[in-house]
């Protein structure tokens, strides 16, 4: 084999071209995709929402109903086939873990959404009604499901978009709350 | 049962791709030739099990089966069967099974139809496609996998196909486009595999151009299925947007061209050897980028699919290692390629130089524009721009006219030398005739004379008069498949210049308000509104309107659109009708209602639109007709000496 | 060697060389100058009401709907809707034409237009998203700017029908 003959150097500018663009396109990718740093969100307070009660339209909910533990908030819909799919974990999560979880009920059918949890079972400790999506908006939700993990003082510590699967769970959640358990117990 | 059987057969196929890769590789090293034969037996067997795996999530889907995530994202139990099937390939998961599934068929193709190349060439090619085909089944496995299921608790019925795409269009549009994008793998592994030999001949040039013109053949059907789909189905009568999917595919198409065209001069006159190479390495790098662009989430297009961003880092990442490896090959080796023959700057040699490089700047002008806004936002950290159909015609066009130009002529012209002024006495006649019957015939239909539309029309006539006349002279002798297939490309080309050119120049449309009653003329023809109406779909109810059109008191045509509302997608979609027609369509499409009765109305009357699509289609049909060439038969008869000697 | 072929093929070579350079360059430049002719730039609400936005010049201006402010004429096809950040900030917005089909009350749309020395966007174009929660992410960076939340992603696990095909629909007004 008779290569590694003298490099013509002009043979490289094709190299040289795609070289920029994949530089150009990989800042591109990092830019239009920060979720995959962390949340501007992380440490800062749960943003305050006056929302109606799911169950109870009479009733506003605000900050003040969460109960001072460690928490989940869950922003979901009837409409969102994921939701389903994560719903057992979070019914599992909420008896058998015994952590809370609240519901942001998300651009839905308050009806449609009511008869859901019926059909479905109701994880959550209450639902607000949020069809204009000023909390989804504030806590910067793109979408159905996710879901953050909310420390004592009501501090947004982790943000998952996406369903939470059993593997989510322990994978992600689990070490979060229970690193706020912890510290708090000291 | 049957999605764990697909996504096994999957996992098996990864394995054999991986074989492919390696396996071979390690004959050529070693001069082996039991491992390089084993080369086509593993490729058979890569693609007997990607079928296997489409066929499973074609199953699921038939079957209603909504445990598998992706089924339960894109069907619905009261979908048409049609539209089952077709919705494997509606999302990114399933288009990119589909996907691997086209690039395992063109690899067992090579490895069943390449009598002409020795064994050392043929493993060294198999074993690059083999590597990709690694690339593309990892990706599915790890980043996407169309099998997922969602156990225990799965939805009773799935969330449906978008409306947009529950239409024959989406059935075909897809895998023309994959047959396309991937059968330039083709080229390209052969452009690889020549590189690591040091050697580059006319054989090499021969061997590629049957592969590149049918995969280009590919990407021009599905290009022009997509424009005619986009124009009934979209509902506003438009047929290109210049968006960034649409240039997606586009970009990789004008690559290939130019690379048909160069493998012929490097075939016939040893030229631009290491140039077509490149082209080669270029125009399957096209394909990938589209891949990315549109599976990434970096573009924002109404085509685009929502993908979760890690899938395009690992395309990104793909690319990378694909394109940027080929390239440094190219960089190395291709010094020792040189061309012997000279030409002049009157041959056709010349004309197919100015042709590839007309071609490679309208590429890039393309690229930049459907880069900029991404380029944009991170130059000045964050600010959104839009790049516009505008910037694209404005480019485009003129770099396209003077391809035409080019175009006119160069079938004519000759190797090494052609005389010019033969050129022009013996053309003269039909040069000087081609306005005046452009004139004539818009004077005839009643149109009124727009300069630029005579003069691309000329231009088109040009073209067609010159092959016609040439194929006249030769007493309608074709001389090759080949011959016949640049005969029907290059009016094929033609004629969808001249459906561009009237349609823009000439198209009348209106959005109008009308109620039961009212009559819009436009074009001459009187569109008049009888009613609108409730009717039940299979998976939708719709408001129908009754249109009658009339000329000069005759009954054209009657239309139906449609305004349909989806349930289970909670979805409205815009069903146009149209009246189509040789020489003009007539368009209808329902906007929304307004007060009483009335509707807001989009009306079209669009000359010679259908030459646009029939223009591509001919193009096609050229690319497709070149594989027919006497040259590349000799292979149909090594099918056979293979088939008996095939070991198991 | 001969002397004779010698330059001649060296003067082809040259020739070449500077046909390529020049046609290149005339390309690129000519390439570059309609592409900074023709970029659309976009300006949120809160922009245009800050008087950031350049009138009567092509630009796209995008926001959420406002519930309740979408007004159709009776006699022909003008429409008139607010776009507004959620917050203070709000256009009008005036179109003559066929609202795409996707385009509702509450959800992000973006428009491309003029903006009219009234503060009235005048809009040629109105394009609306498929997918009930997807915003597009200019818009999304408007509302996260006015709440003062910074860059949003622009990604969603939400699976919602992904489409390979328009998801938006255009509209051209006359």
């Amino acid at each position: 084999m008779s290569d590694k003959m003298t490099l013509n150097k002009s043979l490289l500018i094709p190299l040289g071209v795609f070289s920029l663009l994949v530089l150009f396109l990989a800042l591109g990718f990092q830019l239009k995709n920060p979720h995959l740093l962390p949340s501007a969100l992380i440490n800062k307070p749960f943003p305050e929402f006056q929302l109606k009660d799911l169950h109870d339209s009479e009733k506003i909910r605000t900050l003040k109903d969460f109960s001072g533990e460690v928490a989940l908030a869950n922003v979901w819909g009837t409409w969102c086939p994921n939701c389903l799919i994560e719903h057992p974990e979070l019914l599992r999560i909420a008896t058998e873990e015994g952590i809370t979880i609240y519901g942001i009920n998300y651009n839905d059918d308050v009806d449609k959404a009511i008869a859901w949890l019926m059909r479905h079972e109701n994880p959550y400790e209450f639902s607000v009604v949020d069809n204009e999506g000023i909390l989804a908006i504030d806590l910067g939700v793109y979408g159905a499901p996710e879901t953050f993990v909310i420390d004592r003082q009501g501090v947004i510590q982790f943000r998952y978009v996406g369903p939470v699967t059993h593997a989510v769970w322990q994978e992600k959640l689990l070490p979060v709350i229970e690193h706020l358990r912890r510290s708090e117990s000291e | 049962m049957i999605p764990e059987f697909g996504h096994f057969a999957l996992i098996l196929a990864l394995g054999l791709s991986l074989a492919l890769a390696v396996l071979p590789a390690i004959g050529v090293v070693r001069q082996e030739t039991l491992l390089m034969h084993s080369a086509s037996s593993i490729a058979a067997g890569l693609f007997v099990f990607l079928l296997l795996s489409f066929f499973c999530l074609l199953t699921a889907f038939v079957q209603d089966d909504f445990s598998v995530t992706y089924v339960a994202n894109n069907s619905n139990s009261a979908l048409p069967i049609q539209y089952k099937a077709s919705a494997v390939w509606g999302a990114h998961e399933g288009s990119f099974l589909l996907w691997a599934l086209i690039m395992s068929g063109w690899t067992l193709a090579v490895a069943t139809f390449s009598g002409g190349l020795n064994l050392d060439m043929k493993a060294r090619v198999l074993s690059v496609m083999g590597a990709l085909s690694v690339g593309f089944i990892s990706y599915l496995l790890f980043a996407s996998n169309p099998f997922e299921r969602s156990l225990p608790f799965y939805p009773p019925d799935g969330a449906d196909l978008n409306p947009l795409l529950q239409d024959f269009g989406l059935i075909v549009h897809p895998p023309m486009l994959y047959m396309g994008y991937v059968g330039f793998a083709v080229p390209f592994s052969l452009a690889i595999a020549t590189l690591t030999t040091g050697r580059l001949d006319a054989a090499w040039a021969r061997w590629s151009r049957p592969w590149t013109n049918a995969a280009w053949a590919f990407l021009t059907v599905g290009i022009t299925l997509g424009s005619w789909w986009a124009y009934y189905e979209l509902g506003w009568g438009g047929w290109w947007f210049w968006d960034a999917v649409e240039n997606a595919s586009f970009m990789p198409w004008l690559m290939g061209t130019a690379l048909i065209h160069s493998l012929a001069a490097s075939e016939k006159r040893g030229v631009f050897k290491s140039w077509t190479v490149l082209l080669a390495i270029s125009t399957f790098s096209f394909s990938l980028l589209g891949a990315f662009l549109v599976r990434s989430g970096v573009l924002t297009s109404v085509h685009a699919f929502a993908v979760d961003p890690t899938r395009g880092l690992f395309i990104l990442i793909f690319l990378v290692f694909v394109i940027g490896g080929s390239l440094l090959l190219y960089a190395f080796k291709a010094s020792g390629i040189k061309s012997q023959a000279s030409y002049q700057w009157n041959s056709r040699e010349a004309m197919l130089l100015v042709n590839n490089l007309l071609l490679v700047v309208a590429t890039a002008a393309v690229l930049l524009g459907t880069l900029y806004p991404l380029l944009y936002e991170v130059l000045t950290d964050g600010r959104k721009i839009s790049v516009g159909p505008p910037y694209f015609n404005r480019v485009f066009v003129p770099i396209v006219t003077l391809l035409f130009l080019v175009m006119v002529v160069a079938p004519h012209s000759r190797w090494k030398k052609t005389s010019s002024n033969l050129l022009v006495r013996q053309h003269w006649p039909y040069l000087v005739a081609a306005p005046f019957v452009a004139i004539t015939i818009t004077l005839m239909m009643g149109l009124a004379l727009q300069w630029i539309a005579i003069g691309m029309e000329t231009l088109a006539l040009w073209i067609l008069f010159l092959l016609a006349r040439k194929w006249w002279l030769s007493e309608f002798r074709i001389s090759s498949a080949s011959y016949l297939g640049m005969l029907a490309s290059h009016s094929g080309i033609a004629m969808a210049i001249l459906g561009v050119v009237v349609t823009v120049y000439y198209s009348e449309g209106r959005d109008v308000r009308m109620a039961p009653g009212d009559v819009v003329t436009l074009s001459g023809y009187e569109f008049r509104l009888e009613g609108v109406s409730r009717v039940q779909g299979p998976n939708y109810v719709a408001d129908q309107a009754e249109f009658h059109i009339t000329k000069s008191d005759k009954e054209i045509a009657v239309l139906r659109p449609e305004k349909r509302y989806y349930s289970v997608a909670q979805n409205v979609m815009t069903e146009a009708d149209i009246d189509p027609g040789l020489f003009r369509d007539l368009y209808v499409a329902l906007g929304e209602p307004i007060g009483d009765s009335a509707w807001a109305v989009r009306l079209h009357v669009k000359p010679f639109v259908r030459w646009i699509w029939f223009g591509g289609l001919l193009v096609a049909l050229g690319g497709f007709i070149t594989l027919l060439d006497r040259r590349y038969r000799r292979i149909t008869k090594t099918v056979g000496k293979l088939v008996a000697g095939v070991p198991a | 060697m001969k002397f004779g072929k010698m330059k001649s093929h060296r003067r082809n070579r040259l020739l070449l060389v500077l046909f390529l350079v020049a046609t290149v360059g005339g390309a690129t430049t000519f390439t570059l100058l309609a592409l900074n002719e023709n970029i659309n730039l976009f300006y949120s609400p809160a922009q245009i009401n800050a008087g950031e936005a350049p009138i009567n010049r092509r630009i796209r201006a995008g926001g959420m709907v406002r519930e309740g402010s979408v007004k159709r004429s009776t006699s022909d096809l003008g429409v008139s809707f607010i776009i507004s950040d959620l917050k203070n900030a709000q256009v009008t917005v005036e179109f003559e034409g066929i609202l795409p089909d996707l385009f509702r009350e509450g959800q992000g749309v973006i428009t491309l237009g003029e903006l009219n020395s009234d503060g009235v966007f005048i809009a040629e174009e109105v394009l609306a998203k498929h997918d009930e929660n997807y915003m597009p992410p200019e818009v999304a960076d408007v509302i996260a700017d006015a709440h003062g939340e910074g860059q949003y992603s622009s990604g969603s696990y939400e699976a919602t029908p992904e489409d390979e095909m328009p998801e938006m629909k255009k509209v051209e007004g006359i």
